[in-house]
């Protein structure tokens, strides 16, 4: 059957089961909107700005644990995504991203809303692909979901000039494999790194397990609580790591780095064998490279082999995924018992608990976590944007299912919250709840309108310190309190809500706060709620730029 | 420790890899002293030879990372392989009468060839490993270079031995040999030690 570019697109989108997608027209991307009709099981979410497009996609993808899509047209259409891109990129999320490109004639002679997108793309998708003939997109589109969505996930773009979209080619259904002779799975591992691994924990006294985003994206929490039980290892997460491991279970420590909880610093710098599971190491989760923890030896368990020995010297490196990899080494793992080691730690957790909640009635960023986790039950899915919130959110909510928590960790991108939560109510029925920056929700709060489009059960709850308050504390403490450009006039983010036909309400204190929760219980809209906190609150403890992880402090006086 | 490494990598022979494998080094601040690329014996592919400035951790990071690109079928340092290695060069020499015997017999030493002449110049083609084509550029310049273009290494294992691609389908049977092409354990002249 002869089908023009345009419809094998759409052909190959039904066959990967893509039951959504986020996107905004123009001009070269005219011809594949024309066909959008004929295919109505196929959800097409209009935003408001592509760079959403893509971070919802992202949210989509983190809480469905599918592969996210989303579309934009030429030149700004494609550029307005490459935030967005490049967040999911850095987090290794999987997501496939549709551009139109010129007609293929104007390609490279400055068209008009000609954006070399490939070229501009290269160092931030795992893959992409310029096509130039109708016929290269069934397979184009095949290879693209594969690479997403295996190994170390990520976004992989797909460039189609606009006479591509119209011309015709032969369709015999979707392609059933793909021939990537450079692209091994590199799953299983192998038989001496397991059995090294093996033999390094099994002599471990003070084992430490570090579990990241990688537990989460394998599916692996079961595997991951059967083996630290056996390790009889405390658990640590990195930020991305967090729902990994269920945080109300006896081995769960909290989360490590520059804003993770005291004893977990602690344990990761006095444990004897470190075991990373699905983590890459970064600098915001170890503290200062050189002296995060000189004499412990490191086990390292990822699927990408580059991550393996890229910041430490690695004394057992398991290249495999990680949920292959721990039901194998799993029977080779004696069972052990480290009470002294899990008595210290606890002493320090007792000595330094994460508890930096007032007393009073006025609204701090921890109590307000705190009220939020008893309201939902420790139960919702919450996606944040980037600064104090997102710490008190990581620090305080209870997390124990994973695909819980959504947060952008290694780009750090402000204005995440509004659309990837946005693209998460896609992928569940109960509300996401969206942790909120006055200064990140003023980044993308256009999208309000397709919130409201589509009757989505958000809830924005905007932490309103009238802050950028993250840049603030640091002003505050490393820069003589010299606070500049941080204190953020806003519009008043209830008429906001309401000019976009939104419910909006405020809250000021911890009792009208609670009567919030009360009121909008059941409402199957989208809800912003205006917290209005106090504003100079810091987030402890706190890694200082630069330092160890053994120099966490935990107030001001320590700077 | 550093030392110039050099790499041999297959490639799909696609549009744009040679951008995509530029682009990853400018953005892991590699330094890459050459960099060829040509046919070599399979078709639909293409080989390069990189040569790497940088400690043992560093190229093994240069490994792993080109590796990651879906377009490169193999990675293989052999550096520490015998091997051959050749660079080639044109050299146009100024030479007029007054001194052409003298540039001739400079030429003879290194059993290099005058591939065009001219009544002010000489194009000089020296063959040889990189310390040959260096030390010939030094003794030209006694004349004035007028112009100059190296190409760059190329090597290849000596023996029967070969840097070739996996000519694999199954995909846990690549895996295997790419693990040991990046066999390599990352310990030893690391940055920062954890043992
Ligand atoms: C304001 C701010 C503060 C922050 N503070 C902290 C902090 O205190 N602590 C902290 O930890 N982070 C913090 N971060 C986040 C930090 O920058 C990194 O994003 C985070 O540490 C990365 O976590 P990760 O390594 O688990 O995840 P990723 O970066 O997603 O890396 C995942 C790793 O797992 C591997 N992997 C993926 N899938 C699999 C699989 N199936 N099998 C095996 N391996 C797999 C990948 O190859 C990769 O190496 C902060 C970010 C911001 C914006
Ligand atoms: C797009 C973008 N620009 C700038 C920054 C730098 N930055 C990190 S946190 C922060 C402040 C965030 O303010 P707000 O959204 O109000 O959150 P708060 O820290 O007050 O909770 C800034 C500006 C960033 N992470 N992302
Ligand atoms: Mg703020």
């Amino acid at each position: 059957m002869r089908l023009t570019g345009a419809r094998i697109l759409m052909e190959c989108l039904r066959a990967e089961g893509v039951d959504v997608f986020f996107g905004y027209p123009g001009g070269v991307v005219l011809p594949l909107y024309n066909t959008l009709g004929e295919y109505p099981d196929i959800k097409h979410v209009l935003v408001r700005h592509e760079q959403a497009a893509a971070h919802a996609a992202d949210g989509y993808a983190r809480v469905a644990g599918r592969t996210g899509v989303c579309l934009a047209t030429s030149g700004p259409g494609a550029t307005n995504l490459v935030t967005g891109i490049t967040t999911a990129y850095m987090d290794s999320v999987p997501m496939v991203v549709l551009t139109g490109n010129v007609a293929r004639d104007l390609i490279g002679r400055d068209g008009f809303q000609e954006a070399d997108i490939t070229g501009i793309t290269l160092p931030i998708t795992k893959h992409n692909y310029l096509l130039m003939r109708a016929s290269e997109i069934a397979p184009a589109v095949k290879e693209a979901f594969h690479i997403a969505s295996t190994g170390r996930k990520g976004p992989v773009l797909v460039d189609i000039p606009k006479d591509v979209f119209v011309e015709e080619a032969e369709w015999d259904g979707y392609p059933q494999g793909v021939s990537l002779r450079g692209y091994p799975i590199m799953d299983v591992p192998r038989d001496d790194e397991v059995d090294h691994a093996a033999a390094t924990i099994n002599a471990a006294k003070r084992p430490i397990i570090i579990a990241g985003h990688g537990v989460v994206q394998s599916e692996a929490q079961d595997e991951l609580i059967q083996f630290a039980e056996r390790a009889d290892s405390p658990v640590l997460t990195t930020l991305l790591g967090i729902s990994g491991m269920p945080e109300d279970h006896e081995l769960s420590y909290g989360f490590l780095g520059m804003h993770g909880h005291y004893y977990a610093n602690m344990a990761a710098d006095q444990a004897d064998v470190v075991i990373g599971i699905g983590m890459r190491f970064d600098d915001r989760a170890m503290g200062r490279f050189s002296d995060f923890n000189p004499s412990a030896k490191i086990v390292h368990i990822d699927i990408d082999p580059a991550e393996i020995g890229k910041n430490f010297v690695t004394h057992a490196p398991v290249n495999g995924d990680v949920k292959e990899t721990l039901s194998r080494l799993l029977p080779q793992i004696e069972q052990q018992t480290h009470p002294e080691w899990r008595g210290e730690i606890d002493q320090i957790m007792a000595d330094h608990p994460t508890d930096y909640i007032e007393e009073g009635t006025g609204l701090g960023g921890p109590w307000l976590v705190k009220a939020l986790a008893e309201y939902t039950q420790g139960q919702a899915t919450i996606v944040t944007g980037v600064g104090q919130h997102q710490m008190w959110g990581a620090q305080y909510y209870p997390y124990t299912r994973a695909r819980q928590w959504v947060t952008s960790g290694g780009l750090g991108t402000m204005g995440y919250e509004v659309p990837a939560a946005m693209g998460a109510q896609f992928a569940q029925q109960e509300p996401i709840w969206s942790l909120c920056g006055d200064g990140g929700f003023q980044m993308t709060s256009q999208e309000l309108q397709t919130v409201a489009d589509h009757n989505l059960p958000v809830r924005f709850a905007i932490f309103n310190n009238g802050f950028l308050g993250m840049v603030r504390q640091w002003q505050e403490l490393f820069y003589e309190h010299n606070y500049h450009s941080v204190d953020l006039g806003q519009p008043d983010f209830v008429k906001l809500a309401e000019a976009y036909g939104v419910r909006g309400v405020r809250a000021t204190t911890r009792a009208e706060a609670i009567q919030v929760f009360r009121d909008i219980e059941g409402y199957d809209g989208p809800v912003v709620i205006d917290f209005q906190l106090e504003r100079e609150e810091n987030v402890w403890p706190m890694v200082p730029a630069g330092a160890a992880l053994s120099e966490t402090i935990e107030s001001a006086e320590e700077v | 420790m550093a030392s110039r490494n050099t790499i041999v990598a297959h490639v799909e022979d696609r549009p744009g890899v040679l951008a995509r494998v530029a682009s990853l080094f400018r953005r892991r601040g590699f330094n890459i002293e050459s960099l060829t690329v040509g046919h070599c014996e399979e078709p639909g592919l293409s080989r390069m030879t990189i040569v790497v400035d940088g400690d043992d951790h560093q190229v093994d990071q240069v490994c792993r990372q080109l590796f990651k690109l879906i377009d490169v079928v193999s990675v293989e340092d052999i550096t520490y392989t015998p091997m051959v290695d050749r660079e080639l060069a044109l050299i146009k020499v100024s030479a007029s009468n007054f001194n052409r015997r003298e540039v001739l017999d400079v030429v003879e030493v290194f059993r290099a060839d005058v591939v065009d002449v001219h009544a002010d110049a000489l194009i000089v083609q020296v063959l040889g490993d990189e310390g040959k084509v260096s030390a010939a550029e030094k003794m030209f310049e006694q004349f004035g270079i007028l112009e100059m273009v190296r190409t760059g290494r190329v090597a290849m294992r000596r023996g029967p031995q070969t840097t070739k691609p996996p000519a694999i389908s199954d995909s846990q049977q690549a895996a295997a040999a790419i693990r040991a092409m990046l066999g390599r354990r990352p310990e030893g002249a690391l940055p920062f030690a954890s043992d």
